[in-house]
C-alpha cells in the first residue's frame, strides 16, 4: 500500500486506517478524528504495529525501567466523597484512615535501603491540614538519607491543594518543594479533562485548566513532569482524544512532559464501580493496549509512553512493549492505591523479573533514573 | 473444595489422616537435570527447524497477524464461541504423582475422594439449570475404580441426567485399560456405547518423552497419548489436544509437540471418523505443586501469545484454537483472540484443578461476552462439536441423536 511499508510488521485490515498510516509514515500529526477512529477500530494488531514503528524510531529497542519505592504518606482526602472512582481515600476519622509521621514515612523508605533504588514516588490524599513543610521535611530527610535518589512527588492536584491550604501561589509551593528536593512530578489527577466526565466522577477535583497550569508552571521552573489519563469508566472516545489534544498542546508549548501513562480504571471498592455495576470487572486487554498505542500515535511530541504493570498486569505490559511502549515503570515496592481498587497484581516485581520480561520480549532492558537518564543496560 | 466421602466398596480403607494436610502429599525431589535433544535427533526435525526460524525472525505482531489471518480462514470470522459446561472431577485419588499437579491426593490421603453417582447427577442437574450443554468429567488415575464403575456412571448419567459427556483423558483411559486388562480400543468402544460422547485432551503436557520423564515420569508416554486419541477417533469420538508449557522445556519441545499432534490429526482426518476439534495451550501454574520449588521461569505474556499463534499456524489442519482464560486471565485471553484463537473455551461452572494451583480467573458469562464483544466479535454459545447453539434448541444435537435427551 504505502512506500515504506517494509518497515511495518503489519498492514491494516481495517481500510479506514490507511490515511492514518499514511500520515504517520510521512511524519504528519494526527488530527482529532484520526484519534477517535483509532479507538473505534478493532484492528488492534495494525494499530499496535504503527505505534511500534513510531516508538522504534524514537527509542529503538530500549525499554526503560526504574527501581523505585512508592510512598503514600496519607490516604486522608478532602475529595473522599466526590472522587467516586477512588478506593484509596478516607475521611479523617474513617476506618483505615492514616497519615504517616516523618518517622513512619522514612521507615517505608528504609525498607528498600538494600535495594538499588533510584526514585521515590510519593503521592497521597489531599489532607486538610498537612502543609508544604510536612512534605519539605520528608524530602529533605530522604535526600539526606538517600543521596542520589530522585524524588518524584505530588500530583498537580496536591500542589494546588497545598497552595490553597497555605493561601499562597502554586509557584511558591513549587519553589519551596524544589528547594527541599523535589526533582520531578508524577502525572496523576488528570483523570479525564472533559467537564462532563469530571462532573460525574470527580466533581470537586482540580479543573483541567488548573491541572495543566500547575504542570506549565513546573515546566517553567525546569521541573519535568508526567501526564496521565484515567480511562475505562464513563468517558467517550471523543473525551479521550480531547484529553490527549490538551496534553499535546501543552507539550508543544513547554516540552516539559517526560512520559504519558494511560491509567486503567479499577472498579472494585469504589462508588463508581458499584454505580456502573462493574465490580469484579476491569478494563480489557484490547482497551489497555489501544490506550497505550493511541497515546504513542497521537502524542507525537511525547518522549516516552509508559505501561503501568500494576494496573495492566505484567503479562499485558510485556505485550505492550510491542504496541508503542518503551517504559515498564519500575519495581514498585509497596503500592497501595491500585491494590485498594482490586488490582490483583503483586505489590512489587523484582529487578530480575523485569529484566527477564523485557529480554523475553526481544528488547533491551535499560535501567533509568527518574529523569530518563540511562543508568545501565542489563 | 469440600472433600467428599470415598465410596466404601471400591476405595481403599483410610489409614489415618495425613498430618501435613493438603500440602503434605508431595515427595521432595530435587529438580532433575533436563538435557533437551538436539533438533536433528527429533521427529519432524526439518519442520522444527523451519518453525524455529519463523519464531525467531518474525516480529511479534506479524506472527499474530499471520495467525489471525489463518484463524479468519479456518473459523467463522465474525464469531467467537464458548461453551457452557461444568467440570466434574469424580475423583482426586491418583497414583501417578505428576510433579506439576496440585489437585491429586494419594490413596491414603485423608482428602482423597470419589464422588458418588448421585452427587455427580446432582452436579449435572445444577449445571443444566444454569444452561450447561455438557459436562467435562475428569479425575485422577484411580486404580480402585473398575471399568464397570465408569460404564455404570455413563449409563446412569444418560438415563437420569442426560447431557453431553466430554470426559476421561488419555491417561485415565490407560488406567481403565490396566485395571480391566482390556485393550484401549475395547475400553473406548465400551465407554462410547455406555454414553461417553467425546474426550478431552488433558494429560498431553509436552508430548516429548524426555520432558515427560522430567515432570511426570509415571504418566503414559507421548506415543501412547497419541495412540489413545487416535483410537478414540477411530471409535467415532472427537477429542481435543492440549499443551501445558513452561515446565522447563525448550521451543524445540513445543514444536515437536505441535508437529506430532498435526501428524496425528492428519491420520485421523484420513480415517474420516473422529478427529481433534481444537487445540488449547496454557502455562504451568506452580503453586502448591512439587515443581513449585524448582523455581522455573514462568510462562510470560509473550510466551502465551507466541504459543497461541504458533498453535494456529502449525496446526493448519485444526479448525479451532481456544484461549485459556482460567490460567492467563481475562486480559491475555482476550488478546489471544487476535493471535490466532477463535474460541473462549468453557464457562466452567465449577473448576477444581487449576484453582488448586492458586490461580482462578473464573468469570461470569456476561464478562466472557463483554470481552468477546469488546474485541469486535459476536459471542455465541456452542456445543462440544463447535456447532453453535441455536434459539430454542433443547439438547446437544451431536449426542442426542444416539441418546435422546429429555425435553428441557
Amino acid at each position: 500500500m504505502i512506500g515504506v511499508a517494509g518497515e511495518l510488521a503489519v498492514q491494516p485490515r481495517d481500510a479506514r486506517l490507511h490515511p492514518i498510516f499514511e500520515k504517520v509514515l510521512e511524519g504528519r500529526r494526527l488530527d482529532f478524528e484520526d484519534g477517535v477512529l483509532l479507538f473505534e477500530s478493532d484492528d488492534l494488531l495494525a494499530i499496535g504495529a504503527l505505534a511500534d514503528y513510531v516508538n522504534r524510531r524514537k527509542n529503538g529497542d530500549r525499554v526503560f525501567f526504574v527501581a523505585n519505592q512508592h510512598i503514600n504518606p496519607t490516604n486522608v482526602c478532602i475529595l473522599r466523597a466526590t472522587c467516586t472512582f477512588c478506593s484509596f481515600a478516607r475521611t479523617p476519622r474513617e476506618d483505615g484512615a492514616y497519615t504517616m509521621s516523618l518517622e513512619e514515612a522514612m521507615h517505608e523508605a528504609e525498607l528498600v535501603r538494600d535495594s538499588p533504588i533510584r526514585e521515590f514516588h510519593i503521592v497521597g490524599g489531599l489532607h486538610p491540614r498537612l502543609k508544604v513543610e510536612y512534605y519539605a521535611e520528608l524530602f529533605r530527610a530522604l535526600k539526606q538519607r538517600f543521596p542520589g535518589v530522585e524524588i518524584k512527588a505530588l500530583t498537580a492536584v496536591e500542589i494546588a491543594h497545598l497552595a490553597r491550604v497555605e493561601k499562597t501561589s502554586v509557584d511558591d509551593v513549587l519553589i519551596r518543594l524544589r528547594e527541599a528536593g523535589l526533582d520531578s512530578m508524577p502525572g496523576g489527577g488528570a483523570e479525564v479533562f472533559s467537564k462532563g466526565v469530571r462532573a460525574t466522577i470527580a466533581q470537586r477535583k482540580l479543573a483541567a485548566e488548573d491541572y495543566l497550569d500547575v504542570h506549565r508552571r513546573a515546566h517553567a521552573m525546569g521541573i519535568p513532569t508526567n501526564c496521565t489519563m484515567l480511562y475505562g469508566h464513563v468517558e467517550t472516545y471523543r473525551d479521550r482524544i480531547e484529553h490527549l489534544s490538551m496534553l499535546r498542546e501543552l507539550q508543544d508549548e513547554t516540552h516539559g512532559f517526560l512520559t504519558y501513562i494511560p491509567l486503567a480504571y479499577h472498579p472494585d471498592n469504589n462508588e463508581l464501580g458499584a454505580e456502573l455495576g462493574r465490580e469484579g470487572t476491569a478494563t480489557t486487554g484490547f482497551d489497555d493496549l489501544k490506550n497505550l498505542a493511541v497515546g504513542r500515535l497521537f502524542l507525537d511530541n511525547m518522549p516516552h509512553i509508559k505501561t503501568h504493570w500494576i494496573m495492566n498486569t505484567a503479562k499485558v505490559s510485556q505485550i505492550a512493549l510491542h504496541f508503542g511502549v518503551d517504559d515498564l515503570e519500575g519495581t514498585v515496592v509497596r503500592e497501595r492505591i491500585y491494590h485498594e481498587a482490586g488490582a490483583g497484581t503483586p505489590q512489587g516485581m523484582t529487578f530480575n523479573e523485569i529484566i527477564r520480561l523485557i529480554k523475553d520480549a526481544g528488547k533491551r532492558p535499560m535501567e533509568r533514573d527518574a529523569l530518563y537518564n540511562e543508568v545501565r543496560e542489563w | 473444595m469440600k472433600a467428599l466421602p470415598i465410596l466404601s466398596t471400591v476405595a481403599p480403607r483410610r489409614q489415618e489422616p495425613s498430618a501435613a494436610g493438603s500440602m503434605g502429599h508431595h515427595t521432595d525431589t530435587p529438580r532433575p537435570e533436563y538435557v533437551p535433544a538436539p533438533v536433528e535427533a527429533r521427529p519432524h526435525a526439518a519442520e522444527i527447524v523451519h518453525w524455529l526460524d519463523v519464531l525467531h525472525n518474525t516480529p511479534m505482531l506479524e506472527l499474530g497477524a499471520r495467525a489471525h489471518a489463518l484463524r479468519l480462514e479456518r473459523a467463522d470470522p465474525q464469531t467467537v464461541s464458548y461453551i457452557v459446561d461444568r467440570n466434574i472431577n469424580y475423583t482426586n485419588l491418583c497414583i501417578t504423582d505428576c510433579r506439576f499437579c496440585a489437585f491429586y491426593r494419594r490413596p491414603k490421603d485423608a482428602e482423597a475422594y470419589v464422588l458418588s453417582y448421585e452427587e455427580i447427577g446432582q452436579k449435572i442437574d445444577e449445571a443444566k439449570e444454569l444452561g450447561a450443554v455438557q459436562i467435562l468429567m475428569q479425575g485422577g488415575h484411580n486404580p480402585y475404580l473398575p471399568l464397570d464403575w465408569y460404564l455404570g456412571l455413563l449409563r446412569y448419567i444418560k438415563e437420569h441426567h442426560p447431557i453431553h459427556v466430554h470426559g476421561f483423558s488419555a491417561s485415565e483411559i490407560e488406567m481403565m485399560s490396566k485395571v480391566s486388562k482390556l485393550p484401549i480400543d475395547e475400553v473406548l468402544t465400551q465407554l462410547h456405547q455406555a454414553g461417553l460422547d467425546s474426550m478431552p485432551g488433558a494429560g498431553a503436557e509436552i508430548l516429548v518423552d524426555a520432558v515427560r520423564d522430567f515432570i511426570a515420569p509415571k504418566k503414559i508416554d507421548s506415543a501412547r497419548w497419541l495412540e489413545i486419541h487416535e483410537a478414540a477417533h477411530a471409535v467415532g469420538m472427537h477429542t481435543t489436544a492440549t499443551m501445558m508449557y513452561g515446565v522447563g522445556e525448550v521451543w524445540e519441545d513445543r514444536l515437536e509437540h505441535l508437529l506430532k499432534i498435526r501428524a496425528s490429526q492428519a491420520r485421523s482426518l484420513e480415517r474420516g471418523k473422529g478427529h481433534f476439534t481444537a487445540f488449547i495451550a496454557w502455562s504451568f501454574q506452580p503453586l502448591h505443586t512439587e515443581m513449585e520449588r524448582w523455581n522455573l521461569p514462568l510462562g510470560t505474556g509473550m510466551d502465551y501469545l507466541r504459543m497461541t499463534a504458533l498453535g494456529r499456524l502449525v496446526l493448519d489442519n485444526f479448525e479451532n484454537v481456544q484461549v485459556s482464560y482460567v490460567t492467563q486471565g481475562p486480559k491475555m485471553a482476550q488478546l489471544a483472540l487476535t493471535f490466532g484463537a477463535n474460541d473462549f473455551g468453557s464457562l466452567m461452572i465449577e473448576e477444581n484443578v487449576v484453582s488448586a494451583a492458586g490461580i482462578d480467573f473464573i468469570m461470569p458469562e456476561s464478562e466472557i461476552r463483554r470481552l468477546i464483544e469488546d474485541a469486535g466479535y459476536t459471542p455465541r454459545r456452542r456445543y462440544q462439536d463447535y456447532n453453535l447453539v441455536r434459539e430454542g434448541e433443547t439438547g446437544c444435537p451431536c449426542c442426542s441423536a444416539r441418546a435422546p435427551l429429555a425435553p428441557v
